[in-house]
């Protein structure tokens, strides 16, 4: 049977409603504990592209507990079978819950031996079936996926939300990336960019996430996938610059203020 | 009992060797029940099953497979039995053998093809399908008591990934992959025009594939005047999703090589003893062909 089939067997034995606060305190608090309600640890923006030889992918290594900078060497792109990569932003143990799923699919594949291989098209629509279905369950996988590849010369690149919202196209960012990549992306990307023109491109987004938000840090990761399969880079940083004027002695006007 | 030593006997004799010294045994009334030579006999009685179906042929060539049957009908006044079954765009299914099982069968692979589908937004490869179906008929096949083997062959005929395919199961629940078979009542004559061509199929033009499958039908149908409204025909390719060819273009096919109107013979009763004989001439090839002599 699919992963996706197999039900959680206490959700027959408890009341499946929505917690209400309406000062009852018994709450069917075991109902509770078996389902996300919250995220705990999260990784920030992923942002991947389309370029000429296959898909480029950036996240930087940082996970985050609230708003406390926790763990730094998170690495949230992974290598999916021969021809996917796939990227998570969000709570970092629905992401290793979601690898290792795909884990058993990608084994299970192998196993048959037959010549025919899981392409980027084939996760991707999986992981959509996984997410939506959780998500109907009320029991979502608190993240939001970027998965890339190649295969047979076609380059592949989509996006799957925690509701199961999924979607393909050339330039994809999650989280914050949504708001401040997605328009730079816009502007600048086309089709059959080089390498070093794609990661010129994913390093301006990142440097720019690395200004604004707050949950980035400067520690980054780049992967590539292409036809020969994939590469993540070292973790390395980006060059910053602080020293604007506005920023240099900023309660000048206003002692006292910050 | 008597009924079943009957048609042991009174079945066609275009078979194999082994099949002669079929006899009723102490050891072939239960499926689970092996015999003392290893073997289980009521396997292989099913696989009898599939012999009284009528013809049942597909080929493949690299990029496309070919599956052809023959319309039986059970009287003039009936329609004839469906053969072929649509399973996904990508894969076609013929059977031969108790069509009731055929028709639960293809179902069960409609649905496999398309769960798979639905979960991964691409095609299921054949070879995987293939592996599924026959695992099925294993599982009814031997392990239970209360059940008994599905009576009816499969030729599944599918592209994937890996080119196209055409593979058979077989009511024991083994699948073998082929190039070109036939299966069914008289299969023998057709598979005997196969063996003479097969080498060249790989390379085929789809219009040559279809025109071989249709002149392997006309094997099997010793001496009868082939007719479009005698067979039916289904193609699937590269680029061509599974469908079935329609009468006239049959017919079209027909025609280029059944330029002379062969006089009519008496009817179908095919003395199957001389199935090598009318098969020799038939196989002469896509030249015109003399009338056979039956």
């Amino acid at each position: 049977l699919p992963v996706w089939f197999s039900i959680n067997a206490d959700y027959f034995f408890l009341q499946f409603t929505i917690p209400i606060d309406n000062g009852d305190s018994v709450k069917t608090a075991e109902a509770d504990s078996q389902r996300t309600l919250y995220p705990y640890v999260t990784g920030t923006s992923i942002v991947a592209i389309k370029y000429k030889d296959g898909v480029l992918m950036a996240s930087d290594m940082g996970g985050s507990y609230g708003s406390t900078l926790r763990y730094k060497n998170i690495e949230r792109m992974k290598a999916i079978g021969k021809h996917s990569l796939l990227g998570a932003s969000g709570e970092i143990s629905d992401f290793q819950e979601i690898l290792r799923y795909l884990d058993e699919l990608v084994l299970n594949d192998n196993m048959w031996d037959d010549g025919n291989s899981l392409g980027p098209k084939e996760v991707h629509n999986y992981l959509t079936r996984v997410m939506y279905n959780r998500r109907n369950k009320f029991n979502p996988l608190w993240n939001t996926l970027v998965l890339g590849g190649v295969k047979n010369g076609e380059s592949y690149l989509g996006m799957v939300s925690m509701i199961g919202v999924s979607f393909e196209d050339n330039h994809v960012a999650t989280g914050f990336g949504n708001h401040l990549a997605r328009p730079i992306l816009r502007d600048e990307w086309h089709a059959d960019l080089s390498f070093e023109d794609g990661v010129k491109l994913l390093e301006k987004c990142m440097r720019v996430l690395l200004y604004r938000d707050r949950s980035a840090i400067n520690k980054l990761q780049i992967a590539k996938i292409t036809e020969e399969g994939v590469t993540v880079s070292q973790p390395y940083s980006l060059k910053t610059f602080w020293e604007f004027k506005a920023f240099n002695n900023p309660t000048a006007g206003a002692e006292g203020s910050w | 009992h008597l009924s079943l030593r009957l048609s042991l006997y009174t079945h066609s004799f275009d078979e194999e060797e082994e099949e002669a010294k079929m006899f009723r045994n102490q050891y072939d009334t239960d499926v689970t029940t092996w015999s003392p030579t290893g073997r289980l006999f009521q396997v292989e009685y099913a696989m009898e099953a599939v012999k009284q179906g009528s013809a049942a042929i597909g080929l493949r060539s690299r990029s496309h497979v070919v599956l052809a049957s023959v319309n039986k009908a059970q009287s003039e006044l009936s329609s004839h039995q469906r053969k072929i079954f649509k399973v996904d765009d990508h894969i076609g299914v013929a059977i031969a053998g108790l069509t009731a099982d055929g028709r639960v069968l293809s179902r069960y692979m409609r649905s496999e093809s398309i769960n798979h589908s639905f979960t991964y937004e691409s095609p299921l490869p054949v070879g995987r399908l293939v592996v599924r179906l026959a695992d099925k008929a294993q599982q009814v096949c031997t392990q239970r008591s209360w059940k008994r083997p599905y009576g009816v062959g499969l030729l599944v005929g599918g592209l994937d990934e890996s080119g196209a395919h055409l593979y058979y199961n077989c009511p024991s629940g083994n699948y073998f992959e082929y190039q070109a078979f036939a299966i069914g009542s008289r299969s023998q004559a057709a598979k005997t025009y196969l063996e003479r061509r097969f080498e060249s199929f790989n390379e085929s033009s789809r219009e040559d594939l279809i025109k071989d499958a249709i002149l392997a039908i006309r094997e099997t149908l010793q001496g009868e005047t082939l007719k479009s409204s005698l067979c039916t025909v289904s193609v699937l390719g590269v680029d061509e999703p599974f469908h079935f060819l329609d009468q006239d273009s049959i017919q079209k096919v027909i025609d280029t090589f059944e330029k002379v109107p062969e006089e009519e013979e008496d009817g179908g009763e095919a003395e199957a003893e001389a199935a090598a004989a009318p098969a020799e001439q038939g196989g002469a090839g896509d030249q015109d062909v003399a009338p056979m002599e039956m």
